[in-house]
C-alpha cells in the first residue's frame, strides 16, 4: 500500500493523566487529521513517547507549532525516516507478542 | 513550617503580588476562603456570578498588563467561569483561575457539584493543572503565573481538590514567585531582510494589533511610522497603539473599518504585520486580502506566522525586543506620494458623512461622551453595534484604555470588566459602553458595583434589539427579523436605582449635554439610559465572507 502521504510525528511528553487529552484535543479542535497513535512510557516512567500518524501535507508545520506550545510536550520531531506501516500492522505485532 | 494547601495557595498569591481576587465561595473551595479570611493583603471582591469574576479579573489584567486571579467552586462555579476563560484565551489575557474540586476520593463518582473541570478547560486555557497534593502547589502556583505572563499571554486554570486544600504539609522554604520570561532572541538576518523590504517598498502599511499592545511598544510603532512615512492601521485589539488623531493613522481595518482604510490597506505593496493574527474580521476574505502585498509578520507566537497568510519574512520574537532594532534599521523617508494618496482617499470617503444629519446617532453620542470624560479614562465595551461604534468613533488615546472582547465577542463582558478596570485603577474614570442586550447578560454585577461604589459610568445604548443581529437580518436574511427584537424592554433606570445606582434618562442630544457634566463631575457609579433608533446600522460593513473592498455603505 502507498504510505507516501503519511508521516510520523514523534513526541516526548510528561507522563501524567491528561496529557493524551491535550494532544488528541488539539487535533480535534484545530481540525487536523490524526490517523493513528502509539504511546508508551520511557526511562523511569516520568515521560512517555508518543507516535502520531498524520497526513504529510501543508498543515503539518502548523500541527508541529501547536504541539510545541503544549505544556507537557517536551519535544516534537517529524520522522520521515520511520516506517509508518507499523500502524497498519499493529494487530499482528500485538498478537504475535502473546 | 506546617501549612495547609489552602494556606499555601493564599501565601503564594500574596508573594505573587496579588492584592485583589474576584470570586464566589462554595462547598469545594471553602478551605481556600477560610485561608483568605486570614489574609491582610488580599481583598476579595464577591461577584454575583462566576463568569463576572473571570471578566473582572480580565478587566484588571487588560488595563494593567499584570496577571489577575479569580476563584470559583467546583461544578457550576467552574462551568460558569468557562466563558470568561475562553474569552481570555482568544484575546491572550493573563489570568489565573483557581477552582475548587471535590475531594480525590470522590473524583469520578459523579459526586455533588463534580464536573471534569480539567477536561473541560483543556481547549480554552493556555495551560491547566489538576493538583494532586499540597506539595505540588509549591511548583504549580508559581508555574501558573510564569506561563500566564510569558510569551503570548493567556489564561491558566488550577483545579484544586478539597482534600488538597485541607492537607497539611511540612516544608522549609517558599519558592520564588513565577515571573514573566523575556524572549530576547530573534532572527537578526530576517530582520535585516525585513528592513530592506521596507526601505524598498513603495506603498507600505503597518497593520498592528493586540500583540503589539501587550508588548508595550506603542512608541516604537509610532516611531516606525514616522521615520519611514508608513501609514498604520490597527485591529480592534490594537486600538490605542497610535493616537486617533495621528496624521499617519488609518483607523481600524476590516469588517467595520472605514472605506478609505480598507482601500489603502488593499493597495499596499508591503504589509508590516505586528502582533496580529490575520483574523477574518480584520482581513475579510483572506484570498483577496492585500493581493499585491508582500508580508512581514512579527509575532511572539511562532504558530501565528504562516497560520493563515504565508509571509515573505516571518520573525518569531517579542516586539519589545525586535521593533526598536527595526526602527534603527529602516531609512528615513517621507513617502510624500503614498501619504498624499492616503489623504486623497480619506477625502474621497469622509468618515463623518454617514451621521451628519442626525444628532442622536450613536457616533454623535460617543463623541459627546468622549468630550465629557477624563483624558485618561478607561473605556470598556460590551459586544454588538455599540462596540463597533465605539471602535469607530471613540478617540482612543493610549494603550490599554479600550477594553473589549475581540476574539470571542462575549456579550456581558463590559460591566464586570469595567469593575476590574476601576478596582485596578482607582484614580481613573471608567466608562462602560453597553447595549440593552449585553447588559442583561451580567446585570447582576450592578450589585457589586454599588457595593464598592466604583467610578464606573455605564452608557446604555438602548434600541430594544440585538442590534448587530437585526442588522445582519436586514442586510443578508431578507429582513426576516426573528428573535432579534426584545418585545419586553425593561426600565433600566428603575433597575439601576433598585441596585442603588444613580440613573439618568436621556432623550435628546440637548439632554445629553446637560446630563453629562453632572454625571462626570462626581466620582461613583452612574447609568445613563439612551434610547437609540433601532434602524441605525453599523456602517460601512463588509458582508461576512466577502473581501474588504466589497463594503456596504460608507
Amino acid at each position: 500500500m502507498s504510505t507516501t502521504a503519511r508521516t510520523v510525528v514523534e513526541l516526548i511528553v510528561n507522563n501524567h493523566p491528561g496529557v493524551m487529552s491535550h494532544v488528541t484535543g488539539l487535533f480535534s479542535r484545530r481540525a487536523f487529521n490524526l490517523e493513528g497513535i502509539l504511546c508508551g512510557e520511557i526511562g523511569n516512567g516520568t515521560q512517555s513517547k508518543v507516535y502520531l500518524l498524520v497526513n504529510n501535507d501543508d498543515r503539518l508545520e502548523q500541527i508541529v507549532c501547536q504541539l510545541e506550545k503544549l505544556y507537557d510536550v517536551k519535544e516534537v520531531s517529524v520522522r520521515d525516516d520511520y516506517d509508518n506501516t507499523i500502524f497498519t500492522r499493529l494487530h499482528d505485532l500485538v498478537t504475535n507478542a502473546q | 513550617m506546617k501549612l495547609s494547601g489552602a494556606e499555601i495557595i493564599i501565601n503564594l498569591l500574596e508573594r505573587q503580588g496579588i492584592d485583589t481576587i474576584a470570586g464566589i465561595p462554595g462547598g469545594s473551595n471553602l478551605p481556600l476562603y477560610n485561608a483568605l479570611f486570614k489574609s491582610k493583603i488580599i481583598r476579595h471582591i464577591l461577584v454575583r456570578q462566576e463568569q463576572a469574576g473571570g471578566f473582572l479579573a480580565q478587566g484588571m489584567a487588560r488595563s494593567t498588563g499584570k496577571t489577575a486571579v479569580c476563584f470559583a467552586t467546583s461544578g457550576p462555579g467552574a462551568v460558569n467561569l468557562i466563558t470568561a476563560i475562553a474569552d481570555a484565551r482568544l484575546d491572550s489575557v493573563p489570568i489565573v483561575a483557581i477552582t475548587g474540586q471535590v475531594a480525590h476520593s470522590l473524583i469520578g463518582t459523579d459526586a455533588f457539584q463534580e464536573v471534569d473541570t480539567y477536561g473541560m478547560t483543556v481547549p480554552i486555557t493556555k495551560c491547566n493543572f489538576l493538583v494532586r497534593s499540597a506539595a505540588e502547589l509549591l511548583t504549580v502556583i508559581p508555574e501558573a503565573f510564569r506561563i500566564a505572563a510569558s510569551g503570548r499571554p493567556g489564561p491558566v486554570l488550577i483545579d484544586v481538590p478539597k482534600d488538597v486544600q485541607l492537607q497539611q504539609i511540612e516544608f522549609n522554604t517558599w519558592p520564588q514567585p513565577g515571573k514573566k520570561e523575556g524572549l530576547a532572541y530573534f532572527d537578526n538576518d530576517a530582520l535585516l531582510r525585513a528592513a530592506a523590504m521596507i526601505n524598498e517598498a513603495k506603498r507600505p502599511v503597518i497593520y498592528a494589533g493586540g500583540g503589539a499592545m501587550y508588548s508595550g511598544i506603542s512608541k516604537e510603532v509610532i516611531k516606525l511610522a514616522e521615520k519611514n512615512g508608513i501609514p498604520a492601521t490597527l485591529t480592534l485589539m490594537g486600538l490605542g497603539l497610535m493616537p486617533h488623531d495621528h496624521p499617519l493613522y488609518l483607523g481600524m481595518l476590516g469588517m467595520h473599518g472605514a472605506r478609505y482604510t480598507n482601500n489603502i490597506v488593499h493597495e499596499s505593496d508591503l504589509l508590516i504585520a505586528l502582533g496580529v493574527r490575520f483574523d477574518d474580521r480584520a482581513t475579510g476574505k483572506l484570498a483577496e486580502f492585500c493581493p499585491s502585498a508582500k508580508v512581514i509578520h512579527i509575532d511572539i507566537d511562532k504558530s501565528e506566522i504562516g497560520k493563515l497568510r504565508r509571509p515573505e519574512v516571518g520573525i518569531t520574537g517579542d516586539l519589545a525586543a525586535v521593533l526598536p532594532v527595526l526602527v534603527d534599521l529602516v531609512g528615513a523617508d517621507k513617502r510624500e506620494e503614498w501619504v498624499k494618496r492616503v489623504e486623497t482617499e480619506k477625502q474621497k470617503y469622509p468618515w463623518s458623512s454617514q451621521n451628519a444629519d442626525d444628532g442622536m446617532h450613536p457616533l454623535e453620542i460617543i463623541k459627546e461622551i468622549a468630550a465629557a470624560s477624563n483624558d485618561d479614562a478607561i473605556v470598556t465595551t460590551d459586544v454588538g453595534q455599540h462596540q463597533m461604534w465605539v471602535a469607530q468613533g471613540y478617540p482612543v488615546k493610549s494603550p490599554r484604555t479600550l477594553l473589549s472582547s475581540g476574539g470571542l465577542g462575549t456579550m456581558g463582558f463590559g460591566l464586570p470588566a469595567a469593575l476590574g478596570a476601576a478596582l485596578a485603577n482607582p484614580k481613573k474614570q471608567v466608562i462602560c459602553f453597553t447595549g440593552d442586550g449585553s447588559i442583561l447578560m451580567n446585570i447582576q454585577e450592578l450589585a457589586t458595583l454599588d457595593e464598592h461604589k466604583l467610578n464606573v459610568k455605564i452608557i446604555l445604548f438602548n434600541n430594544g434589539y440585538l442590534g448587530l443581529v437585526r442588522q445582519q437580518q436586514e442586510l443578508f436574511f431578507e429582513k426576516n427579523y426573528i428573535a432579534s427584537h426584545f418585545k419586553s424592554n425593561p426600565n433600566f433606570t428603575a433597575i439601576a436605582e433598585g441596585f442603588g445606582i444613580e440613573a439618568y434618562q436621556v432623550d435628546s442630544i440637548g439632554d445629553l449635554k446637560t446630563t453629562l457634566p453632572l454625571v462626570m463631575a462626581k466620582d461613583g457609579p452612574a447609568l445613563i439610559n439612551i434610547y437609540v433608533d433601532h434602524t441605525h446600522n453599523v456602517l460601512p460593513m463588509v458582508p461576512p465572507g466577502a473581501a474588504n473592498l466589497q463594503m456596504i455603505g460608507g
